[in-house]
């Protein structure tokens, strides 16, 4: 048994309070939870540590992380990617389905899941390909990854977009028999080809070849329209345009359920970084225009955007050490996305902490259906929390990757991740990430962690 | 005078440098005309030409320049290189590092990969951009602007810039490193800059560049009275990705043919920064009129390109010298 008491932590923004926690569970809240510390049975131990300034948030929950096992361990591995979770304060990382071989059978996902239980240093859910290979023919077997001890409820064959209408909507119609989503890679094909950079002023002088808001935007379009028809629900990834937010907007108002991320990167940088032609600005979707970065702020704050997820996105440096057309695509988030969303929502004095847990943890837990994630900070729910100080700035580093593609090196960002805590095991304390993962210091029923949809 | 320590974009020019490596490239030329066509300037530095796409015309006129300039020139083909996943760019150019190159001419297809050369501290030596994707092509501006001025201003061509003439660039100005190029310099120069071409071959949002654009030739030659026409290569794959319906059809509208060469002003120039595709962009009557600059430009190109060789690789010693 373990116990931790965390003194005068500020729960989303209020005024200082105590915390226990005991074992995986938050046992008490506020004087209770002094209480209780001070009163157990002496026999056991409870660290009380100071977390005077800090606020806590629940674990950060990603829908879009590209861990690369199995296959492309040169860039990452669930270990490492985890690691990097940990040091974001996530405590759930959805693993998308681009690997070798691609995650589009029960067998792949298993293992992945599992990968992540061994590691310990988050949940790891599998995102399933929605076709086979990725390659937009065939329907993958979803009901099988759906049925797995992965239980995948998100579907997505990003990276690539289901461009073919009919197996969109089947798609679509088909994950309903499991409460699934089929989280859509909106990139028009034909309107891309050869795409380097977002269309624009930019990309004419630089003579980049024009990725065009309008190949996004067409695929929402048809994309909600075609989620309303079937009334499936739909997740748009990694929205990157004004025009984008605008479509998503009508869809709800219109009461399709649709919902839509955006990353940090989209959030913070623009398409004037290609001047410097250094790959670690090249990502799919491109950075787009000052113009967008607004009215994508404007939309996680006023609800239109319902969630940041990172499309971290590792990759070797020799994919980005070279000139820019031969560069692969992506960029590192997992230990940025905190602070890009302090930047935006509680730096900026235009949202609150509560709109922060919302995006970054209980949303997401909802589209992906996690039950254990995302829970309110409350007494009996799982001890999954991320203890944020939002008074200090510091380095944008990215440590615990195995890649170094970080387009947010050099700038300063507030608020820190000092302590994680995943299950109630601390995967970073004190801004350190955990040495081993949570199994290797207290080993626990698999089974206990894991994913229970409902 | 200044010297440049890379030439990679027109927009690295300032008036000054421009008319500076143009009154250079006047020297040069009068080298050229001499019966032995050799400065000892660059002896003892090895020159580069490092190409990763074919380029004939463009790489001996470099070769020619450098080697007048009594330079050790390597011609390094490396066609298909990293993108194919051969050896990559950073491999080759610390392999010519190691060689100890002082200069790297690089024509590569794809856009900034001279600017990433000059700025990835892989290599020390002087990058000149002989065509880098559909980005810039300088040293093609550099000669064009040469080719105008003297025209206009014949032997009394140095110190002065393009204040006031009348430019019109025609073609795939999408695609084209030449359009590029020629619009910054031109601005630069003072020129005034006419872009014409059917609207899938301009930029999305060319609204931002400094130039009047044109969607009909007929009706810009007749307003606009340009002092130089520049003509632009069609790439024919170009019509299969469907910029346009068919040659016909190009050639008919964006075409510069004898109808169009007697809408020109006498003394114009129709220029064209080769190869030609005659029938296509140019007609032989055009391609073969007084108007033509055709080949003015080859042999301005060879006096272009020693002027900036002599200006980035030869340190303090002064044109003076010569």
């Amino acid at each position: 048994m373990s116990k931790f008491l965390l003194k005068n932590v500020s729960l989303l923004g209020e005024a200082p309070t105590d915390v226990l926690i005991q074992d995986d569970l938050i046992a008490a809240i506020g004087a209770d939870a002094a209480g209780k510390a001070a009163n157990h049975d002496s026999a056991e131990s409870v660290e009380i540590i100071d977390c005077a300034g800090l606020i806590a948030v629940p674990g950060l929950v990603d829908l879009h992380t590209h861990l690369r096992e199995p296959g492309f361990e040169a860039s990452e591995t669930v270990l490492s990617g985890t690691r990097s979770a940990a040091a974001g304060g996530f405590t759930a990382v959805h693993a998308m389905a681009n690997t070798s071989p691609v995650a589009d059978t029960a067998g792949v996902v298993e293992q992945v899941w599992s990968l992540g239980l061994v590691a310990g240093f988050a949940d790891v859910v599998p995102v399933g390909a929605v076709t086979v290979g990725l390659e937009g023919k065939q329907l993958a077997e979803l009901a099988a990854m759906a049925d797995s001890r992965a239980q995948v409820r998100v579907f997505s064959d990003d990276g690539k977009c289901v461009s073919d209408p009919l197996l969109m909507r089947r798609a679509l119609e088909y994950v309903k028999a499991f409460d699934g989503v089929i989280a859509q890679h909106s990139q028009e094909p034909r309107l891309t080809e050869g795409a380097q950079m977002n269309e624009g002023i930019v990309s004419a002088e630089l003579g980049l070849v024009g990725w065009p808001a309008v190949a996004e935007e067409s695929i929402i379009a048809r994309d909600v329209l075609l989620a309303e028809h079937v009334g499936s629900r739909l997740h748009v990834c990694h929205l990157s345009t004004a025009g984008s937010v605008e479509i998503v907007r009508w869809a709800k108002a219109r009461g399709i359920n649709v919902t839509a991320e955006v990353t940090p990167h989209h959030l913070l940088l623009t398409d004037e970084l290609a001047r410097s032609y250094d790959a670690v600005y090249k990502v799919n979707p491109p950075l787009r225009t000052q113009a967008d970065v607004l009215a994508l702020r404007e939309a996680l704050i006023d609800g239109t955007i319902d969630i940041i997820a990172t499309d971290h996105a590792p990759h070797p440096d020799e994919s980005k050490d070279c000139e820019w057309n031969a560069a692969a695509f992506g960029m590192l988030g997992l230990e940025i996305a905190a602070s890009v969303a302090h930047d935006v929502l509680i730096a900026s004095g235009k949202s609150t902490w509560q709109r922060f847990a919302e995006v970054l943890s209980h949303n997401p837990s909802k589209i992906g259906r996690l039950a254990q994630q995302g829970q309110a900070i409350a007494v009996g729910s799982i001890a999954n929390l991320a203890l944020i100080d939002p008074s200090q700035t510091r380095d944008a580093v990215s440590t615990e990757s195995r890649s170094h593609n970080n387009p947010y090196l050099g700038l300063k960002v507030g608020g820190e991740v000092v302590h994680t805590i995943y299950r109630g095991y601390f995967t970073k304390r004190d801004g350190k990430v955990a040495a081993g993962g949570r199994n290797h210091a207290a080993p626990t029923d698999v089974n206990s962690a894991a994913k229970v949809s409902n | 005078m200044s010297s440049l320590k890379h030439l990679l974009s027109a927009a690295d020019l300032s008036r000054d440098a421009a008319i500076n490596l143009l009154d250079i490239a006047e020297t040069m030329s009068s080298v050229n005309d001499r019966e032995i066509k050799k400065l000892p300037t660059l002896r003892g530095k090895t020159v580069v030409n490092l190409f990763f796409e074919d380029s004939t015309r463009t790489r001996i006129s470099f070769e020619l320049a450098a080697k007048r300039l009594s330079a050790d020139v390597i011609n390094f083909s490396a066609k298909g290189s990293s993108v194919s996943k051969g050896e990559s760019l950073k491999d080759t150019a610390q392999t010519l590092e190691a060689m100890g190159a002082d200069g790297v001419v690089i024509r590569h297809p794809a856009s900034g990969a001279a600017y990433t050369l000059a700025h990835s501290g892989w290599i020390n030596g002087s990058i000149v951009n002989a065509g880098d994707g559909t980005h810039e092509h300088p040293t093609q501006a550099l000669l064009d602007a040469f080719t105008i001025r003297r025209r206009l201003h014949g032997a009394a061509s140095s110190g002065k810039d393009l204040a006031g003439v009348k430019v019109a660039v025609v073609g795939d100005v999408l695609h084209s490193r030449v359009a590029r190029s020629n619009l910054l310099l031109l601005n630069t120069l003072g020129a005034e800059v006419h872009l014409v071409a059917p609207p899938t071959l301009l930029p999305a949002n060319s609204s931002a560049w400094n130039a009047v654009i044109h969607f009909s030739l007929d009706e810009m030659l007749q307003t606009v009275k340009p002092d130089a026409v520049m003509m632009l290569r069609v790439q024919l794959e170009r019509m299969n990705a469907a910029y346009f319906p068919s040659e016909r059809e190009y050639a008919r509208v964006w075409g510069f043919n004898a109808d169009r060469l007697a809408m020109l002003r006498e003394n114009a120039l129709l220029m064209h920064p080769g190869p030609m595709n005659r029938g296509l962009e140019i007609s032989a009557a055009a391609a073969d009129s007084p108007n033509s600059t055709v080949l003015e430009q080859v042999a301005n190109g060879v006096s272009v390109r020693m002027a900036v060789l002599f200006n980035l690789l030869s340190g303090e010693r002064s044109i003076d010298n010569v």
